[in-house]
């Protein structure tokens, strides 16, 4: 494990780093103060923290990678093309032309490939080295996607239907229920416009928070017990941290994968004709 | 006791769902920066080259069928020349035969006139010449016999008309002597 001597605890790292087993302090176990960073330096009165490093840092990565990738594009790829050719195509064809389909579709391919890379690559933030902090566990970062697509699929559906078209699709209306078509339209409306960008955003919020909060027990532990006979358990400790991290970085891709999966649901449902 | 300092320490923006406002603000400003990236700049790039590659790509798929359909094309046109000739040929041929067929039937039909009109002219020849022959004759064995028979009774026979009707009864006689002959004959058969 990377663990370098942090400058400040506060600013780098979740956890003290000179406590160890049998030297007298107790186990700090990861909680919600591991979200928390002070400020590191601030320009003209914004505070710098490590997440909105982590961000921009991120975003410069995706905007080198893809430009480097597809600036001077070639009718036979490079390596990077080539790689970068397979992302775009995996989300386009894969996502985008088999939600919302290829005529409606093409139209939301550039957001739907922007949020999934800055989302997976924010993700991915949780495993690098130094890093190793999820942005996508600052809860900010994906309620602002979350409502940047809301608004967008909001929209879409008033422009599409009009403002009783809209009503009815948020409403579920559907006369054949009968009786019951009151209670589903109360439901369906909460549901949709109230709770859904809440759940978009607090699945990805979650299930980021979650693992590192895993990662983060195993690889405090694994320091913690760094201690005479404690290395012994220390060692089953780094085991859990390093299979942690593997399976990290699986729930990293598929967290993004299902957000921009339920982004195009959203963008497809409001673009739906009525029946 | 230092767990629960830090704890006591960041209590206040503990609630994990309650959004801190820098970070929504840094996390849209970086997305939108992704995104404009990608959608003014380097997605329009990759595109076209995407296109262009699957024209490519496709352009030469294309090529081929429509090479494989101009030579399908040919070969049918080549096959229906060929069968074309081969009816023509059929055709001239069965004409020829009739043609053929026509002349010598015409040319037996002349023939067989000719050879009639040949026969008849035969005929009438021969009928003409026996006409003359017995009228010659007739005239000659008459005077013979007139001779004759002058001389064997010492009287010229001088009178012409009585001399001509003798001979011609005589004659006469002989002619039905014979036919009566051929009769019996005919009959016999």
């Amino acid at each position: 494990m990377q663990k370098e001597p942090a400058v400040s605890a506060d600013q780098m790292l979740a956890f003290e780093t000179d406590c160890h087993l049998f030297s007298g302090c107790g186990f700090e176990a990861p909680g919600l103060h591991s979200f928390v960073f002070e400020p590191m330096f601030s320009i003209g009165g914004f505070d710098f923290n490590k997440p909105i490093l982590l961000a921009l840092v991120g975003t410069l990565a995706i905007v080198w990678f893809f430009w480097a990738a597809f600036n001077k594009p070639k009718l036979v790829p490079g390596k990077l093309q080539m790689v970068g050719e397979a992302g775009y195509d995996f989300i386009r064809r894969g996502v985008v032309y088999e939600t919302i389909g290829k005529k409606e579709g093409e139209k939301y391919v550039p957001l739907v490939v922007a949020l999934f890379f800055f989302v997976w690559v924010m993700n991915l933030w949780s495993v690098i080295p130094l890093a190793q902090f999820p942005v996508t566990s600052i809860f900010s970062i994906p309620l602002g996607l979350a409502l940047l697509v809301y608004v967008l699929w909001v929209g879409l559906t008033f422009k599409r239907h009009g403002f009783v078209g809209a009503f009815k699709n948020f409403t579920g209306y559907d006369k054949s229920l009968g009786p019951v078509l009151p209670l589903v339209m109360v439901i369906e409306f909460f549901s949709n416009l109230l709770v859904r960008p809440f759940t978009h955003a607090v699945r990805l919020f979650a299930n980021m928070f979650a693992g590192h909060m895993l990662v983060a027990l195993f690889t405090i532990a694994t320091w913690y017990m760094l201690n005479g006979i404690g290395i012994a358990y220390s060692v089953v400790s780094f085991v859990m941290t390093v299979v942690m991290i593997a399976f990290e970085l699986f729930i990293q891709v598929i967290q993004a994968y299902v957000f921009v999966l339920l982004t195009c649901t959203y963008i497809q449902g409001a673009l739906v004709e009525e029946h | 006791m230092n767990a629960l300092v830090t704890l006591a320490e960041t209590e206040v923006p503990q609630n994990p769902l309650i959004p801190p406002i820098p970070e929504l603000v840094i996390g849209l400003i970086a997305f939108a920066i992704v995104f404009f990236f990608l959608w003014k700049k380097l997605l329009p790039s990759i595109n076209k080259v995407l296109e262009e590659r699957r024209e490519a790509i496709e352009g030469g798929i294309e090529k081929a069928e429509a090479a494989q359909q101009e030579a399908a094309e040919v070969l049918k046109q080549y096959k229906d020349q060929l069968s074309e000739a081969r009816h023509e040929a059929a055709r001239l041929r069965a004409e020829a035969q009739e043609q053929g067929a026509a002349l010598i039937a015409e040319m037996r039909a002349e023939g067989q006139r000719q050879r009639e009109e040949i026969i008849a002219a035969g005929h009438a020849q021969i009928e003409a010449d026996r006409k003359q022959a017995a009228q010659t004759l007739r005239q000659d064995v008459g005077k013979l016999a007139t001779d004759l028979a002058g001389k064997l009774v010492g009287e010229s026979l001088e009178d012409h008309a009585r001399q001509s009707r003798v001979i011609d009864r005589f004659l006469d006689g002989l002619e039905e002597a014979a036919e009566a002959e051929a009769n019996a004959n005919g009959a016999a058969r």
